[in-house]
């Protein structure tokens, strides 16, 4: 059995601090040197258990949320199943998985609004399983904004500080001051007397933030904040929300279904599935490293090829030995084998590893995506050169554009591009599901 | 006014007809009355003669102002709770608060009457358990226990509308950010059913203020509202006229102070419920 780490650096420095956070984080100030944690990738059940080494699991080290195995079930079904995650300071983690894989059921474990059936969670080392949300150091940004219709921007904004006047022994004045540096930081400046529900999509966004970083929350739930907005607006929320988590230092949790939002807001990407956690890294090693089929899917577009390894470094799939860079697995193991459509050359056929007909091709402005069929098998390839439909091509492909990765439950459920969606699938064989697995199951035999 | 089209006009005028008839003529009638004397010359005197009337006014005020703050007291936590109920239960209990609405008013006031009497259902029951005897019909109590009893659905009715249809996500929110469950429900819940409120609480004061058979039947003659001044006035033809007189007096009246409620309502949209 063989164990592969990946290693996930958290590191994070603030540089902005901001005077109005000067009261709440120390962490702003204090430049440290957050520990690497490493995730440890049970190999030989094809699923990553991610146990903490020992060094991060001493509390106080910079995790601030530590989820312990946690189970949900709602109505007889599991919607979550031993679920265990860290989440550091000052880390933007992103949740990211398709509707139903239970990320925002995590979140809402996490702010309070439900209840784990088994397992944890602790806050700054502390369990608050039965800790009320109101009682948390953290506050939500929910999916459709939920502001308060009967109050204005400013009171809205206002209303959790309001209710710690007493506690924290604010004034006005300090309320107002606070409200104001955090409409300015949303840059809704001037919005104070508007009624909510007068204000755009975007705009009632950015209340629902600085109606929750106004708090100075330790952490900061995003529960898919950035979906009901049109494209170009969601663009320029990222970089703003982004933007916003630097400056202030808090802790983002984000959940989304978009993958593309994960990878380009996120230091950590958690990739959920079927409520449990795929595999969680940077986004550049869920891009590059996925660790199972339904990963690869997820994130980005993939070929994903029954292949064998015959030793290390050399890697048999589509009737051709490869070289590749993927070492440590058994001679003639089976694997799952990842192609990036991007990383697939178009070649003449005598040049080519492996020849195939070309099946359609559709442009997307930066390149042509084309559909290629090789044995039956449909590899999607990008390519900015266009070849006819019907014509025979020959495809080369670089070592290090192979990835190799554990055969897991998903083997073969996904990466064939006869379609884009499982559902077409379906439709179009109601008789017989999963036929096409059996299928390429019992050709992958024959090699 | 924006511009009605052709069909528009068409298929509103049925009401409107009916609305002139029924509405409007008889509304004329009251204020034509209230002016003149018997021989139909104009008069102030009508309106003079309400000072006689006065007390009964107040009192009428004051039964009516507590039988609307006991049905919002019961209705609210009522409304809340069918609300929070699972849909199937909720359309039940909707069902079991409207089942007594499908019975005249008049009826239910008549089997309120039967039950509370002396001699009648829940004495003889007290009674049977050793518990003596007690009057009730012909209190004030009774009275206002008749008004909170008839009028109640008009309460809960509107309040549970506002309630279902508000968002779980602003409890939530409000959680969120640091509101227990009563401050919740102070500051957020409360205060965005303020138009359920002000519907319920006009529903039930109006009818109530204006009630005449609920003080006949269970004031036991004891009791007598400015409803029951209206319709004694209005059973002698000599004095139709000071019965149209406090009649459109108590009209204006209730127009004004539910125009106040409406206003204060808008007020609290706009500038951010700092009613509370």
């Amino acid at each position: 059995m063989e164990r592969r780490s990946i290693t996930v650096n958290s590191d994070f420095y603030c540089k902005i601090p901001l005077k109005v956070f000067f009261s709440f984080s120390k962490n702003v100030f204090v430049e440290k040197t957050s520990p690497s944690f490493i995730f440890m990738f049970d190999k030989e059940f094809g699923m990553n258990k991610n146990k903490s080494t020992d060094a991060a699991s001493a509390h106080g080290d910079g995790t601030v949320i530590r989820i312990k195995s946690i189970s949900k079930e709602f109505n007889g079904e599991q919607v979550l199943s031993e679920i265990s995650l860290d989440i550091h300071d000052n880390e933007f983690v992103t949740l990211l998985g398709p509707s139903g894989c239970g990320k925002t059921t995590m979140l809402r474990i996490i702010a309070g609004f439900e209840t784990p059936d088994k397992g944890d969670v602790y806050f700054g080392g502390q369990r608050i399983n039965d800790l009320p949300p109101y009682k948390r150091e953290l506050n939500t940004v929910f999916q459709k904004y939920a502001l308060f219709p009967h109050l204005n921007v400013y009171e809205n904004v206002a209303f959790g500080l309001r209710l710690r006047k007493k506690q924290d022994k604010l004034t006005e004045r300090e309320i107002a001051d606070r409200v104001k540096e955090t409409l300015s930081l949303v840059n809704l400046s001037g919005f104070e007397r508007r009624n909510v529900e007068r204000l755009s999509g975007g705009q009632q966004q950015r209340v629902a933030i600085a109606r929750a970083l106004v708090n100075h929350p330790k952490v900061l739930l995003l529960d898919e904040p950035l979906s009901a907005l049109d494209l170009k607006l969601r663009k320029d929320m990222q970089a703003e929300l982004k933007n916003i988590q630097l400056k202030t230092g808090i802790t983002f949790i984000f959940v989304t279904h978009d993958q593309e939002e994960a990878l380009s807001m996120s230091d950590t990407v958690v990739v959920m599935a079927e409520g449990r956690i795929q595999q969680v890294g940077t986004p550049t090693d869920i891009y590059n490293e996925p660790i199972n089929a339904f990963v690869a899917d997820f994130i980005g577009e993939s070929n994903i090829i029954d292949g064998v390894m015959l030793e290390d470094f050399s890697v048999r799939f589509a009737g051709h030995t490869f070289v590749c860079v993927d070492k440590g697995f058994k001679k003639n193991q089976r694997v799952d084998v990842v192609v990036r459509p991007e990383d697939v050359d178009v070649v003449a056929v005598d040049k080519g590893m492996v020849v195939g007909t070309v099946t359609s091709v559709v442009f997307k402005g930066v390149h042509y995506e084309m559909i290629v069929d090789i044995d039956n098998f449909k590899w999607m390839i990008q390519t900015t050169d266009y070849v006819s439909p019907g014509a025979t091509v020959g495809l080369y492909i670089e070592p290090d554009a192979i990835h190799i990765m554990e055969r897991s439950e998903y083997s073969g459920r996904f990466g064939d591009y006869s379609s884009f969606s499982d559902e077409l699938d379906r439709l179009s064989n109601p008789d017989e599901e999963d036929g096409d697995e059996d299928g390429k199951d019992s050709s992958d035999d024959n090699q | 006014m924006k511009q009605r089209s052709f069909m528009a006009r068409i298929c509103a005028s049925p009401h409107i007809v009916w609305a002139i008839i029924f509405i409007v003529a008889p509304l004329l009638f009251v204020a034509y009355y209230a002016f003149t004397d018997q021989n139909g010359r104009f008069t102030f005197s009508n309106i003079a003669e309400l000072s006689a009337h006065w007390e009964t006014f107040l009192l009428s005020v004051c039964f009516s102002l507590i039988a609307t703050a006991i049905c919002l007291l019961i209705g609210y936590p009522l409304a809340y709770a069918i609300s929070k109920a699972p849909a199937k239960r909720r359309s039940m209990l909707i069902t079991l608060l409207m089942i007594p609405m499908w019975m005249n008013l008049l009826i239910r006031t008549y089997s309120l009457m039967a039950i509370l009497d002396d001699g009648g259902f829940l004495n003889s029951l007290l009674g049977s358990i050793g518990i003596p005897e007690f009057h009730i019909v012909g209190t004030s109590g009774a009275v206002i226990f008749g008004m909170v009893y008839d009028f109640l659905p008009y309460m809960v009715m509107p309040i549970h509308s506002v309630l279902t249809k508000m968002d779980d996500r602003l409890s939530e929110a409000a959680f969120d950010l640091g509101c227990n469950r009563l401050e919740a429900l102070l500051k957020v819940t409360l205060p965005m059913s303020l138009p359920g409120i002000i519907s319920g609480v006009t529903m039930v004061f109006v009818p109530s203020i204006s009630t005449f058979y609920i003080s006949q039947k269970l004031g036991g003659g004891t009791i007598f509202l400015i409803g029951d001044t209206i319709e004694m006035q209005f059973q002698n033809p000599a004095t139709y006229n000071v019965g149209a007189a406090i009649s459109l007096v108590m009209m204006i009246l209730i127009l004004i102070s539910v125009a106040v409620m409406n206003h204060f309502s808008e007020d609290s949209d706009d500038d951010g419920g700092i009613i509370l």
